[in-house]
């Protein structure tokens, strides 16, 4: 059997929005849907059946529990598209395309949808424990009385609604939190954050502005453009807010991490010699993928910094060091984490990342991070990219996500 | 407060009182590919003969008409004398004035129409056929060619019910297979709103053996502008409807609309500023890229447009340019590249291209200079293309909406609007619909004989020509 590979045909997103605002009405499978529509209407492909669609999310209702088949179910694609739901955190929409790629590699389907989607502003507020007990013990219950006795063990502080928090369970810190300490443990400074994160809105504006991203966006609820960038913004903007993360001396501002957003991305991809046959473009080959987690739970190691510890196992087994990549795409959490990445893999031996190379349409910082949204869109613009730049230019993906863990990818331009 | 007034006069006790006050209710007009109910009577004056032809071409058998001679005439109960009576209404008339020369025999076209004026159906239709009058010898000739348009603009303007009048002005040299979609559309409801016109069928250049059908575009690829909404969408809907496979553009920010508009269609949707540089290279990829390297445009429909309105006395040159750059400088670097028909995704060498001008070209806005100056020159880019282009297969036309009832014409007050809308002898605004249906009259494969034509959709209104 020949080899197959499997490309990047295309991909689109929603706007993305800080959560709270222009989507706050908007549910998970609404901006799905979305996002796989804008995509089906790009490349005509209503009413037909993509082999399937793999997508998901990190704040999931458990209504959700087919997300992404519920989602294909609302959108012009042929209804026995089969989908499913993939959930790794921060590297679900990269995690969903490797295992579209997979899939593709082993014959398995020719071409799928793959992505996901976030609502921060639509996140599932939980009932506490009492109260889920008191609820258990009363559906059980065969008698009203003993229905009423389940309820008398409520005490009021039971009644308060959980809210939503990105908090790691087994160290109790915020993702903000955590990072401070490896911010501190790295000893980034304020102004190097604060430089990443300018270049960030700079390249990204820059990116709206050529018309970067008009095949890679549709408008969404009347949002024709991502509204965390800030075009405008300057080192003296971001020098005078106040730290978030990190105490009264903490470097970590709201300007240098990311917002909570809402918004979906989803790429197309299909096996090579189809999408040739389809006239789609190739804009790049997913060559390898490799995920890693680290040890952070004692204390020794850091939450976001699983992307040291993947990218040499993926350079390793691809024979390439980082001087081979043309396009390095490093999801910025916070600016402090892709810093902090970036020492780590000085450390560790591994290199030193080109900064020329680095994000250069801006990532996650201008454009916000709806969780499982970020790999589509990362994807989708690196694959334009280095489609862009022509055959053999090599792109790398790193995504650092909650439980210590990363996704990263090599992408090649064919 | 505007609202509020329209709530009022719109309620059921308000159109009794608007009624009273001499504003009726508009007639509802007969729309789509649907034919008169009742039948068509068909005049077929000295010399003529060609339209018999075409009807039986459409499979139309026609009824012969009432002629008012004095001795057809009955007195009514006051002793005054009446043209003769249709005894069921008729649909349409057909009036085949193609060989007629001299003015007395104009007397023959009162004698047919005298008759059927009252007589007709809701959404009747009058057409005429009469020779061009570059087409005919002699002094009188073209002076009773002309007449004839004068007696159809007047015609268009006393009938009611809906029903229009239009003139079809033949080249020398046609045949009945270059009338056949002419006439299918001025007989079906989809040329509702068109009344008061004039246009000229010549000869068809391509190989197309001149039959109609329901599904024209069957297999066809057709790119709209600015389909996101509107009348884009609608034209989209309407070639859709007959079977095209549609590539629908608009700018990036219309792109949640126009997704819509794609996926309904089962076409597909470019977001692209048309101003781009580039943008008729894209045009050309994405239908390449979608439909293969081998697929070629059949109609390219230059739907987008913008309005930038400000009296002339406040008109800066970058509101000046603006509209157009988009309104008509896109337009024409767009078909540049198309026009190349070796290049994969381009237009096809014996495709269409229609303009979107308006009546605001035709006659010009107050405040809307750029914008009429864009619209006039639509027409006549049309024009000077068919010339242009006379040695291929390509045909070029344009399209001028008069008052249509869009989002964007919803947002004028009122009191205006009603007067914009009753100012034409439907007494009514158009609907998005009636002007896609006559674009893709313009696209069809069988109108190849019609080019360098501008058929304004207005309903006859009052303004201009």
């Amino acid at each position: 059997m020949l080899e197959r590979h499997a490309v990047i045909v295309g991909g689109n997103r929603t706007p993305f929005v800080k959560a709270g605002t222009a989507y706050v009405q908007a549910s998970n499978q609404d901006m799905l849907t979305a996002a796989i529509d804008g995509l089906v209407a790009r490349f005509g492909l209503a009413g037909q059946k993509v082999d399937e669609v793999v997508a998901g999310a990190v704040l999931k209702h458990t209504r959700d529990f087919n997300l992404t088949r519920e989602s294909v179910l609302g959108s012009a694609l042929d209804p026995h598209t089969p989908a499913v739901d993939l959930q790794q955190a921060c590297g679900t929409g990269l995690e969903a395309v490797i295992y579209a790629t997979n899939k593709i590699r082993l014959g398995q389907v020719t071409t799928a949808i793959a992505g996901g989607v976030d609502s921060a502003s639509d996140a599932p507020i939980v009932v506490r424990e009492g109260l889920r007990r008191a609820l258990l013990k009363a559906s059980h219950a065969r008698k009203p009385v003993d229905r009423l006795k389940a309820f008398a063990a409520v005490r009021p502080a039971d009644l308060l609604p959980v809210p939503p928090a990105v908090v790691e369970s087994r160290t109790g810190l915020s993702m903000g939190e955590s990072q401070a300490l490896t911010t501190k443990n790295w000893g980034i400074t304020r102004e190097a954050q604060d430089e990443l994160t300018l270049a960030s809105h700079q390249n990204m504006a820059r990116a709206w502005d050529e018309g970067f991203f008009d095949d890679l966006v549709t408008p969404f609820l009347s949002v024709g453009k991502d509204k965390i960038l800030r075009p405008q913004t300057t080192m003296e903007a971001l020098a005078k807010l106040k730290p978030v993360f990190g105490g009264s001396e903490g470097t970590m501002t709201a300007g240098n991490s990311t917002a909570l957003t809402d918004g979906a991305a989803v790429v197309l991809v299909a096996e090579e010699s189809h999408a040739r046959a389809q006239n789609w473009p190739v804009l790049a080959r997913v060559v390898d993928a490799q995920v890693a987690a680290s040890d952070y739970v004692t204390g020794n190691e850091d939450l976001l910094l699983a992307g040291a510890r993947a990218i040499p196992e993926l350079l390793d087994r691809n024979g390439l060091s980082l001087d081979d990549f043309a396009l390095i795409e490093i999801h910025e959490a916070f600016a402090s984490t892709v810093l902090a990445t970036l020492a780590a893999l000085e450390k560790n031996g591994t290199g030193t990342v080109d900064r020329a190379k680095l994000n250069v349409n801006g990532s996650s910082l201008a454009a916000g991070h709806p969780f499982a949204a970020t790999g589509g869109r990362i994807v989708a613009s690196l694959a334009k990219m280095l489609a862009e730049r022509g055959s053999g230019a090599k792109g790398l993906v790193s995504i650092c996500a909650a439980g210590g863990m990363a996704v990263t990818a090599i992408l090649e331009g064919v | 407060m505007a609202g509020v007034l329209e709530g009022i006069l719109t309620s059921p006790i308000g159109r009794k009182v608007t009624a009273k006050a001499g504003l009726a209710e508009p007639p509802r007009l007969r729309r789509g590919r649907v034919m008169p109910a009742g039948s068509v009577a068909l005049a077929t004056l000295p010399g003529g003969g060609i339209a018999g032809q075409v009807l039986d071409a459409l499979g139309i058998s026609p009824v012969e008409p009432l002629l008012d001679l004095p001795e057809h005439r009955t007195d009514d109960e006051k002793g005054r004398p009446q043209p003769p009576r249709y005894e069921t209404r008729p649909g349409a008339l057909v009036v085949d004035a193609t060989g007629v020369r001299d003015i007395a025999q104009l007397e023959l076209l009162r004698q047919v129409l005298r008759p059927v004026m009252k007589a007709l159906e809701k959404s009747g239709r009058i057409i005429f056929l009469a020779t061009e009058a570059d087409g005919v010898d002699g002094l009188e000739a073209k002076a009773a060619a002309q007449a004839i348009d004068g007696i159809m603009r007047t015609v268009g303007k006393e009938l009611r019910g809906g029903s229009t009048a239009n003139l079809v002005l033949l080249a020398p040299g046609v045949v009945p297979a270059d009338l056949a979609s002419t006439l299918s559309f001025l007989l079906e409801g989809r040329s509702a709103f068109v009344s008061g016109q004039a246009w000229r069928v010549a000869p068809r250049k391509d190989a197309h053996d001149g039959s109609v059908s329901a599904q024209p575009f069957a297999d066809r690829i057709v790119v709209v502008t600015g389909a996101a909404r509107g009348i884009g969408a609608a034209i989209a809907r309407t070639f859709h409807r007959d079977g095209a496979r549609l590539v629908v553009v608009d700018v990036p920010a219309a792109g949640e609309g126009l997704a819509k508009v794609a996926n309904e269609l089962r076409g597909s949707a470019l977001q692209l500023d048309i101003t781009a540089p580039d943008a008729g290279a894209r045009i050309a990829d994405h239908v390449a890229r979608v439909h293969g390297p081998d697929a070629r445009i059949w109609a390219m429909v230059h739907n987008a447009g913008i309005t930038r309105d400000r009296m002339l006395a406040n008109l800066d040159e970058k509101t000046w340019a603006s509209v157009l750059d988009v309104n008509l400088a896109a337009e024409m670097r767009i078909n540049a590249v198309l026009l190349d028909h070796d290049r994969p995704g381009a237009l096809a060498p014996d495709g269409r291209i229609v303009g979107v001008a308006s009546t605001s070209g035709w006659a010009g806005n107050k405040g809307q200079s750029n914008y009429a100056a864009s619209k006039a020159g639509v027409m006549g880019l049309v024009r000077a293309m068919a010339d242009d282009l006379a040695d291929g297969h390509v045909a070029t036309n344009g399209v001028a909406p008069g008052f249509i009832e869009t989002e964007m014409t919803g947002k004028i007050p009122y009191v205006q609007r009603e007067v914009f809308r009753r100012v034409n002898s439907l007494s009514q605004g158009g609907q998005p619909v009636d002007v896609a249906e006559t674009i893709a009259y313009l696209c069809d494969p069988a109108s190849g004989g019609v080019d360098g034509q501008v058929i304004r959709v207005c309903g006859q209104n009052m303004v201009g020509r």
